[in-house]
């Protein structure tokens, strides 16, 4: 089974049960965010404790290794600190 | 640094200010620093001017003044911010004590006004409706305490020298270290926040636990440094645990939140049981904070004395021991005063208001009254 998800605006299909954070390294470079000084950031613990993999999904920020994908979901780089 | 004026004990917010105004009035200082963490790295840094009594009032006013004057010159790092404070009413009796605090203010000078229910939903769309009002503070501030610390300390650094070392004892003139050299000076100054009593033991310092938390970052959510008005007439009067809603915008657009309460406890873990009442608190102002993201939480210790205002001035029973202890919530803001009054008190200059009020004598004279 797979599922169909928008990764900033593309189209992308990845297996049920996959996390964002997996989805956002197979889509393409992983970065989940940009920091206060506009580095970027991707996820480093994986199990919800660093806070590093902070993403807009569905236009909240939500942790991209601790959530699921769905149908549709949209998923979405989170810009600079302004 | 050979010969010291002052050892300074304690680089906190509190220490470092200390050590700048003593470098201002050309005394040579060593300031000792144990890195045990205090409530310069773990508070709001809210530059706040309260006034529950004309002593709070005074510093808090004095000091708040400073930091506006010195807010240009600081580094960007420290993250000065003029957002000035809403205190915020719920209900008519709210409302009354804004008024009461408005009239209270404008006698000593300090520019503030009051905003009706359409004006606060104007300024801070993100409340809820149905508020009653606030009080608007627009020359309160925040300042990033622990990099203001550090730029305090390095703005003189021909006279001022930071050493990490742990204190062990004073005796007289000399400071002896965990390692069991000394170091002296003909003046120490006791500037160590909840940790002072290890070092002076009979100092009437209670910690007073707090949480806070940060979310992520949601520019332009809120404008001002929010807090209720509850805080001054109910909220935190109890004598067991509270909560009260305060709200911080940070520069970078995370919101930190505030605040709790409790009594005689130095364990630092942050309880669920009181974080949870501290959002749900929040949650009753501002409901939409519930879809954002928390990325931290923690919790610090004031250093509260049984009058909540800090205790400065010389020893009246230890020769050369001087005290800047006790800042309990209030500890950034009254820093550069603290400072201003210390530094003169030692150097046999006149300090810039009345230091009488905040003298540790005033617990013995409590005593036998």
């Amino acid at each position: 089974m797979r599922v169909n998800l928008h990764i900033n605006g593309q189209q992308v299909s990845v297996p049920a049960g996959c996390s964002v954070a997996a989805a956002l390294a197979m889509a393409g470079n992983g970065i989940t965010r940009t920091s206060v000084s506009g580095e970027p950031r991707a996820p480093l613990c994986g199990m919800g404790i660093c806070q590093e993999c902070r993403v807009s999904i569905n236009g909240v920020h939500r942790l991209a290794c601790q959530t699921t994908c769905s149908a549709d979901m949209r998923v979405k780089q989170v810009e600079g600190a302004r | 640094m050979n010969h010291p004026d002052v050892i300074v004990i304690g680089a906190g917010i509190v220490g470092a200010a200390c050590a700048q105004a003593l470098a201002q009035a050309g005394q040579r200082v060593l300031v000792l620093d144990a890195r045990l963490g205090g409530a310069t790295g773990a508070g709001m840094g809210h530059l706040v001017v309260m006034d529950d009594n004309q002593a709070e009032l005074a510093l808090s006013q004095y000091s708040v003044a400073q930091w506006r004057a010195v807010a240009s010159q600081m580094p960007a790092d420290c993250a000065f911010s003029g957002c000035g404070t809403l205190w915020v009413a719920a209900d008519s009796e709210e409302m009354a004590a804004a008024e009461d605090k408005r009239q209270r203010l404008q006698d000593h000078g300090i520019a503030c006004h009051l905003l009706d229910a359409q004006a606060l939903a104007q300024a801070e769309p993100a409340l809820r409706t149905g508020l009653t009002g606030a009080l608007k503070v627009p020359g309160d501030g925040i300042v990033y305490a622990p990099n203001a610390a550090r730029w305090l300390l390095s703005k003189n650094e021909r006279l001022v020298q930071v050493e990490y070392a742990l204190v062990a004892d004073i005796d007289g003139n000399t400071v002896r270290l965990a390692d069991g050299s000394t170091r002296q000076a003909p003046q120490i100054l006791l500037a160590n926040g909840i940790h002072a009593t290890t070092l002076c033991p009979g100092l009437p310092i209670r910690p007073k636990k707090g949480h806070l938390l940060i979310t992520d970052r949601y520019p332009g959510t809120v404008h001002h440094q929010l807090v209720e008005l509850g805080y001054v007439t109910s909220a935190h009067h109890s004598v067991g645990p509270s909560v009260a809603f305060n709200l911080q915008p940070r520069p970078t657009g995370q919101l930190l939140l505030g605040s709790s309460r409790q009594f005689d406890t130095m364990d630092t873990t942050v309880e669920a049981d009181m974080l949870q009442a501290m959002l749900q608190r929040a949650l009753t102002y501002m409901p939409g904070l519930a879809d954002l993201n928390a990325i931290r939480s923690w919790c610090g210790l004031r250093a509260a004395t049984p009058d909540s205002l800090p205790i400065l001035g010389a020893h009246p029973d230890r020769d050369g021991l001087w005290l800047a202890v006790g800042h309990e919530g209030l500890g950034v803001t009254t820093a550069l005063g603290t400072a201003d009054v210390l530094a003169a008190l030692m150097t046999g200059g006149t300090p810039p208001l009345d230091a009488a009020p905040y003298g540790l004598q005033r617990f013995a004279e409590a005593a036998c009254a």
